[in-house]
């Protein structure tokens, strides 16, 4: 009863400038992963993620500003210089270096992807969206948004053959917890933040590493071939 | 005894650079010398009835995370015993070196990383933690450098690196439903958070702990989000299978019981009941399905650890204290089975080149000792007395008993006694019969008889006799995860 007042009271209330544009944002963040679904090249894929990790990143200065949370201006910065830049310029050196097939290939195609992946969205934004997320001035809508932007990493990652759109598909999960971080606990200790980012650079480096080992065994970034162990 | 939780923080870490950078005669010492020290170190924290805090908070140790502890450098100790007769010197010097400082400093790390986990304070810190077990082990499943290895440490990195997602939104959720009470920029600290969990929002714990559920559940192979454990586990190098099957899965479950401690005192505990009953269900009655019909002797064992993640799942599921003092002595006892059982494995691989099951025969005959030691964590496994496993089903089933649960208990009775069939048919079909001629008789290195028969010893003990230190800190472990009354 107290749950279904709450919920009915955020949302008669009006959004505040700060709701929108947080909202908008967030909204834009997930559009790009819909792109990254249907981006038939692995560069433009990367390059996708280079922008959402940007959105992102602009999302918590803007927090920063909004709240006058000095701390999150430290998380845009490290997301820009490492999620926007470092990571991107990595993984497309990687795929220069591999000089194979650029195509991304899929499993489904990319109508079917596309109609999963809205699927899952809708279930996030008005299921997980619509808990009861009691926060005084904080936009929850996006809580939904960003848990979207989780589900449909997750269709990238299942529905995708090759080891650069799987590994996309982990960084842009990892960018739609950044978000859900960003908007319900933007509280969260500087510490703790920092060492969560620590943890996904060494992630980086490790699927960076099993790629290159991965190609070099068999000439190719495809995972076709990754059908031995069974049973 | 601050002091012994700084001095678990620095061995690993330290042991690791030492392997790393010294030749592989000080690496392998050293490497030992740490598994001892950690294990060692862990004893008197045992008998320690108020909890351990060191650096400021970060650190903190109680009861629960102490049964933990005790898998983790257990094993450590073992295994780096184990590693040193794995490596066998092969004809190139030059790479043999290189591989042995890879794997040994790699071993070093991993069980620091775990031994983190366990003591770290803070829902957050054990994130953080876990994630590091996972690149860790991920390219230590990698170093074999075989086209098997690659495939098992592509999907196992990918797969548990989303479920860690999963986790890390668990976390973040959790951190939102204690900002009602505490406000926001508050750490995670575990005592802060039970101190305030029933007043968080019912419907977020909820959330938070299902996502902890899936999370934490693909890093400790429950089903449907076990896919990646049987590869890893049948092709890292065995050292690695032993502590990934034996440590790994249980600090994973730790990472679970934390959110369970917390959602019990949040929204009661039918709920975290039935999420885990579903779980816990669904792994073993797989688990008991796949065990009946394997090649590999390897991922017969992994599957055997999916068989009995779920019945820690279901064993939690049970609203009797006996039930939960079942489970933490099962997860010690499942330790010291398993890393024997993949000690074994590992032996035969070495004598025989193979881990194909229908490639091996007269086990017993070629192996003089590791073979009757595999027979018997075998039978351990299979929770024949007088082994751990026995104890710790025994009570897992009688405190489901005392609980109107029959049907549960039922189910679960029948699915291990199926599980225990495929082992001990495999176990017999390898391991007994005559002896192939061209095999010759006889031990390939005392360093892994000595780990198998440390690991017997360790699974015996806590079937015949459990020392009473160790029942009485499972006791308050178990207190822990009880519903507060």
């Amino acid at each position: 009863m107290n749950a279904v007042l709450v919920a009915a009271t955020s949302t008669v209330a009006v959004p505040s400038t700060f709701d929108g544009v947080a909202e908008s944002l967030t909204v834009v963040i997930l559009l790009s992963e819909f792109a990254m679904l249907r981006a038939p090249l692995s560069r433009s894929q990367i390059r996708l993620y280079s922008f959402q990790s940007l959105v992102v990143s602009i999302l918590a200065a803007y927090i920063a500003a909004a709240k006058g949370l000095p701390d999150l201006y430290a998380i845009a910065a490290l997301s820009l210089s490492l999620k926007a830049v470092v990571v991107p310029v990595v993984v497309l050196r990687l795929l220069r270096d591999a000089r194979v097939e650029l195509v991304a290939s899929n499993r489904a195609s990319v109508t079917s992807m596309t109609l999963m992946a809205i699927a899952l969205a809708v279930f996030a934004i008005f299921v997980i969206g619509g808990l009861p997320v009691h926060s005084s001035s904080l936009p929850t809508t996006a809580f939904g948004l960003s848990a979207a932007v989780v589900l449909v990493s997750f269709v990238l990652v299942a529905l995708r053959s090759d080891v650069v759109s799987q590994a996309v598909g982990f960084f842009s999960l990892e960018n739609g917890v950044s978000v859900a971080s960003l908007v319900v606990a933007s509280g969260l200790p500087l510490i703790v933040e920092v060492a969560f980012f620590f943890d996904l650079l060494v992630a980086v480096v490790v699927f960076g590493v099993l790629m290159r080992v991965h190609h070099n065994r068999t000439d190719t970034l495809s995972t076709e071939a990754l059908d031995q162990l069974k049973g | 005894m601050g002091w012994a939780l700084i001095t678990l923080t620095a061995v690993g870490a330290v042991a690791a650079i030492v392997s790393w950078w010294a030749p592989p005669r000080l690496g392998h010492a050293t490497t030992v010398a740490a598994g001892v020290a950690s294990f060692a170190v862990s004893l008197p924290l045992v008998a320690r009835t108020a909890p351990t805090s060191a650096l400021g908070g970060w650190l903190r140790d109680d009861a629960l995370s102490t049964v933990f502890l005790l898998a983790v450098s257990f094993l450590y100790a073992l295994t780096s015993i184990f590693a040193v007769g794995y490596l066998h010197p092969g004809s190139d010097r030059v790479a043999a070196a290189r591989y042995s400082r890879r794997l040994f400093a790699g071993l070093n790390l991993f069980c620091w990383s775990m031994v983190m986990a366990v003591i770290v304070n803070g829902l957050a810190l054990l994130w953080v933690s876990i994630e590091v077990t996972t690149v860790v082990s991920a390219l230590l499943v990698a170093i074999d450098d075989t086209e098997g290895a690659t495939e098992a440490a592509w999907k196992y990195v990918l797969i548990a690196s989303m479920g860690l997602g999963m986790a890390l939104f668990a976390t973040i959720v959790m951190y939102q439903a204690g900002t009602t009470v505490f406000g926001s920029g508050y750490e995670l600290f575990y005592p802060k958070l039970l101190a305030g969990a029933p007043h968080f929002s019912a419907s977020i714990v909820r959330l938070s702990f299902v996502l902890a559920v899936v999370g934490f559940g693909t890093k400790m192979g429950l089903v449907p989000v076990h896919t990646w454990l049987p590869d890893a586990h049948s092709e890292a190098p065995t050292p690695v299978s032993a502590l990934l099957s034996g440590s790994l899965l249980a600090v994973a479950f730790y990472a679970i019981l934390r959110y369970f401690q917390i959602t019990v005192r949040a929204v009661g505990p039918e709920f975290p009941r039935h999420v885990l009953l579903g779980f816990g269900l669904a792994s073993l009655a797989l688990a008991a399905l796949y065990l009946a019909r394997q090649r590999d002797l390897k991922r017969l064992f992994a599957y055997s650890s999916v068989e009995h993640m779920g019945i820690l799942a279901i064993g939690m599921s049970f609203a009797a204290p006996i039930a939960i003092v079942g489970v933490l002595l099962h997860v010690l006892a499942h330790a010291a089975a398993k890393g024997t059982a993949f000690f074994g494995a590992g032996s035969f691989l070495r004598k025989l080149g193979t881990k194909d099951i229908t490639r091996i025969a007269g086990g017993v005959g070629a192996l003089p000792l590791s073979g009757p030691l595999l027979v018997l964590a075998v039978l351990g496994l299979c929770a024949m007395p007088p082994g751990g496993m026995f104890r710790s089903e025994f009570l897992i089933v009688s405190g489901g008993l005392s609980d109107p649960s029959d049907a549960v208990v039922a189910v679960l009775v029948v699915l291990v006694t199926l599980a225990s069939l495929g082992l001990v048919f495999y176990a017999s079909s390898t391991m007994l019969g005559a002896t192939p001629d061209n095999v010759v008789r006889g031990e390939t290195s005392a360093a892994m008889v000595v780990a198998m028969v440390g690991g017997i010893a360790g699974l015996i003990l806590l079937g015949v006799h459990p020392p009473g230190v160790l029942s009485h800190l499972i006791e308050r472990a178990a207190a822990q995860l009880g519903a507060p009354t």
